[in-house]
């Protein structure tokens, strides 16, 4: 029996004016499942991404996330979604545990403000939940971020460059951390410049170029051979 | 329906939150109504027109340009850290966002013309006393229709390069009919006319607040979503 489909993009199609940033690409993943996606400036990567949030409406093609299609007129669609963005999606003038506290009444988390502080302990920033975002350092703010995104615990979950800016420890923490999300209920999909950020929990691997699927398969065992495969395909 | 309505609260809650903790736009706006008062306080002849006459006319210049810069606040806030792209992803309808939005701004901009009237009172030396009830109601019913508007173009020219201008330049036309009607319903009551006198008016705010306020529901997913 097919396992069910956690994701299924059909034909998503998406341009800027003359520009067209998304050329027909499908995309299914099943539970479980971790896609890391590749690919040159301007590939489309992050256009995809936003696209597989829900934040941007293809003009031609569908998503749907655990069988529900998003569209604007089914908010429950984008439930099972968490986004890691380039930008922390928090409000500079809340603390901490008030933009948590806001992001789990909005997803009715049952008790709002002991989730937000379980999820701000497990990110080591407990002592922090009364600071406003701007009070934390790059790698604090990436974790909360991390924070926002899980606290709904998404099935789904989608990381656009979650390494950039970091540092070499938060960058080991980070990756510690996705090890530990990676499990059968949930899919991730991690658009990144460097395979290498996330090779080690990575199931699948695909390098968009042009707006389209240049290559796609299961992670080769070789990193090394990955990245002659890369530089062939970036290549043309 | 219980759901809907605490999500508009959650939504309008948070915006307030977070506008008084800055108070930024709240003190802009009550300064630009000080001043405005100030100028024409000033500018006039008291012997040329009767303080009466020009009253009106006074009192809802003042609020519509202080509720344009109060409303310019609206999604202003939502730009940083790209937070409203977490209010998108959230399983919440674009209708109950507008209305978390639109809750807020209202109450805002209220609060605004609750710090202007009194302004209005001291520069103008006008009794409002037996006006007052009737000028609460068209205050609130005006305000309800072009707050209306106005959030749904905030949420339109916050990505704009020129947000601040283009809202005064979208929303004025928008403003005309009930400021011209607000004008109208205030002038008989400041001249010590029974409510009664002023039903039709009043008749004509309610229409344009049920009229755009379910237009710009409708319109608001058009808006926000790219």
């Amino acid at each position: 029996m097919a396992e069910p489909l956690l994701l299924e993009a059909r034909g998503l199609t998406r341009s800027y004016g003359a520009v067209r940033a998304l050329r027909g690409v499908d995309l299914t993943l099943t539970p479980g499942e971790v896609l890391l996606i590749l690919g040159p400036n301007g590939a489309g990567k992050s256009t995809l991404l936003r696209t597989l949030a829900g934040l941007l409406r293809p003009q031609a093609g569908t998503v749907a996330v655990l069988g529900r299609t998003l569209a604007g007129d089914d908010p429950d669609a984008r439930r099972p979604i968490g986004l890691l963005s380039h930008q922390s999606l928090l409000y500079d003038e809340l603390s901490l545990l008030e933009n948590l506290v806001l992001v789990a009444r909005l997803y009715d988390v049952p008790e709002p403000s002991k989730r937000a502080h379980d999820v701000l302990a497990a990110q080591g920033l407990s002592e922090r939940a009364g600071d406003r975002p701007r009070q934390l350092s790059r790698g604090m703010l990436q974790r909360a971020a991390i924070a926002r995104a899980l606290l709904h615990q998404p099935a789904l979950l989608l990381l656009d460059e979650p390494f950039t800016g970091l540092d070499a420890a938060a960058g080991d923490r980070l990756r510690k951390l996705l090890a530990t999300l990676h499990d059968s209920s949930r899919a991730m999909v991690i658009v990144t410049h460097h395979a290498g950020e996330a090779w080690e929990f990575a199931t699948r691997i695909g390098i968009l170029v042009g707006g389209r699927w240049a290559w796609q398969g299961p992670r080769p065992d070789d990193i090394g051979a990955f990245h002659l495969i890369y530089q062939e395909v970036v290549r043309g | 329906m219980g759901r809907a309505i605490r999500l508009v609260l959650v939504l309008a809650a948070k915006d307030l939150r977070v506008e008084f903790r800055t108070r930024t736009s709240l003190l802009s706006a009550a300064v630009f109504a000080a001043l405005v008062l100030i100028v024409f306080n000033f500018a006039r002849d008291p012997t040329a027109v009767a303080t009466i006459d020009l009253a009106p006319s006074v009192l809802w210049v003042t609020v519509a340009f202080a509720s344009v810069v109060a409303m310019n606040r609206a999604f202003t806030t939502e730009r940083e850290n790209a937070a409203f792209d977490g209010l998108l992803l959230a399983p919440v309808s674009r209708e109950v966002l507008y209305l978390g939005k639109y809750l807020a701004s209202l109450v805002f901009v209220l609060l605004v013309e609750a710090i202007a009237l009194p302004l209005f009172v001291l520069f103008f030396n006008v009794d409002l006393g037996p006006a007052l009830p009737g000028l609460l109601i068209t205050m609130l019913l005006a305000t309800a229709g072009f707050v209306a508007v106005g959030t749904v173009f905030s949420a339109m020219v916050v990505k704009t390069r020129f947000a601040e201008l283009m809202l005064p330049v979208l929303l004025l036309p928008f403003m005309v009919p009930p400021l011209i009607y607000a004008v109208r319903i205030s002038t008989p009551l400041f001249q010590g006319r029974p409510l009664s006198e002023v039903l039709a008016g009043l008749r004509f705010l309610a229409l344009y607040d049920v009229a755009f306020i379910t237009l710009s529901v409708l319109l608001f997913s058009a808006v926000v979503d790219e």
